[in-house]
């Protein structure tokens, strides 16, 4: 088995308040070969970003396993880099010192992060803001930052958790556009979560569509279509439409679990 | 233009100021006041500066200049007041400090620790003035135990939330990038609560001001607190006045370092004025 090859085991997640309990994954098996980009979709309460949180190692399955290469999953790793909607840049550290950051854990020498990070820099189009704060920069700017410091671990498995969801949409095809052309060049393997029908299209080999609680797989798709994709071509769109359609039943079920909560 | 505005600014906040001392100035040389009451602000100028210089000519000390320079009986009150306050401070924060991030980081320590911290914090510092007597007699000792006092509280307390807000996302984000526990209090929860303590290191320095001017109206034979209390024994009302406006702008000073540090420890952070 390869460094990058994951597998989801039969994975269950219980949430326990004191009055009730929420499955949140129920019977969850996935098989990820090393360099697919897969998307996991579904509406909000889905579980998807339960089960990146599982495969980060932030939260462990109730039951069930899930191996990231050859190692069980037991904690977060830097062999599993992940990106974080809310950029989760260290604001009291520049651009130079957030991507340096994982290099130090490791215990790199200085010489040889101050080159790591000067070729990332450049390869995100952040040589301008090596010496920067966070709070200087826009947001497509601090995910890049944020793309770089799990690119610097060199980490085989990408993990992004609606790594574009707060960005504008130009920002965020540019974004999408860059994200690509790394994950082509390094062949990562990446989990990408999303609600979105479209980015997910636009960027995935695999989609997982999951079910609004419990989760569950509702479909696992291979999108075939040709890279770079055009989301106003004729197939983006007839796919667009069928996965449309799955999203917005399980959007109805989350809808209606509200109403019900909201009447008793 | 710039420029101009600033002058302007200037040129307001003056005004208030200037119309007070005239009003002041023109009570008192009209006689419509006891001088003893309140003396003229002339007067007080005077002795400040009477305070300030050296009390004998440079020719008859026969040391060097800079030590004459430094002789004025305020120049040497000055400094043994914020020699307390230096020091009481420094002996607080640093106690204050690694309990602080304990008991923010530790809800076991927590639990056995605040309701200790929550009954002691709200006794004035000032109400130690007996016991620290008792304990160190007069002089220095009990003006740094007091003072010292008085700024432990806010930076325990504000260290405690510091480290208690500090946010999961940071937490995760540095785990996840392979942070061992040593790692991610020293690289990410101490920094991030960095505001937190900077506001109670802030609020623990002028605590300290206050009380080592109380400790040496009690305690001690020379300081700001201590020449105040003395001139009214002596019915030197221009010398209290000329007192009182030195302590105001040493406090100024240390409040004007304080915040200029501030800024600079803080330049990464968001929603400060530059």
């Amino acid at each position: 088995m390869s460094a990058s090859h994951i597998s989801v085991d039969h994975v269950h997640k219980v949430f326990k308040s004191a009055d009730r309990e929420v499955v949140a994954l129920q019977d969850i098996v996935l098989d990820i070969p090393q360099g697919q980009f897969v998307c996991l979709l579904g509406p909000s309460g889905c579980g998807k970003s339960t089960l990146l949180n599982a495969i980060a190692g932030f939260s462990l399955p109730s039951s069930g396993s899930i191996t990231a290469g050859s190692t069980l999953v037991s904690g977060p790793g830097p062999d599993r880099g992940m990106v974080f909607q809310e950029y989760a840049l260290f604001p009291w550290m520049t651009v130079e010192k957030n991507i340096a950051f994982g290099l130090e854990i490791k215990g790199m020498g200085a010489a040889q992060i101050h080159d790591t990070v000067t070729i990332l820099l450049g390869k995100l189009g952040l040589s301008d803001f090596r010496t920067r704060y966070p709070k200087d920069l826009s947001g497509g700017m601090r995910q890049r930052v944020a793309i770089a410091r799990i690119l610097a671990l060199d980490s085989p498995i990408m993990l992004m958790d609606e790594p574009f969801g707060a960005l504008d949409a130009l920002t965020r095809r540019n974004l999408q556009d860059e994200l690509l052309r790394i994950w082509a060049e390094l062949g990562k393997t990446v989990i990408f979560v999303t609600h979105s029908i479209e980015e997910a299209i636009y960027l995935a080999d695999r989609i997982v569509v999951m079910t609004y609680r419990p989760g569950t797989v509702k479909r696992d798709m291979l999108v075939d279509l040709p890279r770079l994709r055009d989301p106003s071509s004729a197939p983006f769109n007839a796919l667009k439409r069928e996965l449309g359609q799955l999203v917005m039943e399980e959007q109805q079920r989350h809808h209606n679990a509200e109403l019900t909560a909201a009447v008793d | 233009m710039r420029k101009t505005l600033q002058w302007r600014e200037i040129g307001a906040g003056v005004i208030v100021p200037v119309a007070l001392i005239a009003v002041w100035q023109t009570a008192c040389s009209m006689g419509w006041v006891n001088e003893h009451v309140l003396p003229s602000p002339w007067a007080v100028v005077t002795r400040w500066v009477a305070y300030l210089l050296p009390a004998k000519p440079f020719a008859e000390t026969g040391g060097s200049w800079l030590a004459w320079a430094v002789s004025g009986e305020l120049v040497v009150d000055a400094t043994g007041s914020m020699y307390r306050v230096a020091v009481g401070f420094l002996v607080g924060a640093a106690l204050a400090l690694p309990l602080g991030l304990l008991m923010g980081a530790s809800p076991r320590i927590y639990a056995w620790l605040n309701p200790l911290a929550q009954v002691l914090r709200p006794i004035p510092p000032i109400a130690y003035i007996p016991l620290a007597i008792l304990w160190f007699g007069l002089g220095n000792p009990p003006a740094v135990f007091l003072i010292s006092i008085g700024a432990f509280f806010p930076v325990l307390i504000n260290t405690i939330a510091g480290v208690r807000q500090v946010d999961g996302i940071y937490l995760r984000a540095a785990r996840n990038l392979g942070a061992n526990q040593r790692t991610l209090f020293l690289r990410v929860i101490l920094p991030a609560s960095v505001p937190y303590i900077l506001s109670g290191v802030r609020i623990g320095i002028g605590t300290a001001f206050i009380v080592v001017i109380v400790s040496e109206m009690i305690a001690v034979n020379n300081g700001l607190g201590f020449r105040i209390l003395e001139a009214r024994e002596y019915f030197w009302s221009d010398k209290i006045i000329a007192g009182m406006i030195s302590i105001g702008m040493l406090g100024l000073a240390i409040d004007i370092g304080v915040n200029k540090l501030n800024n600079y420890l803080l330049r990464w952070h968001r929603g400060l004025e530059h």
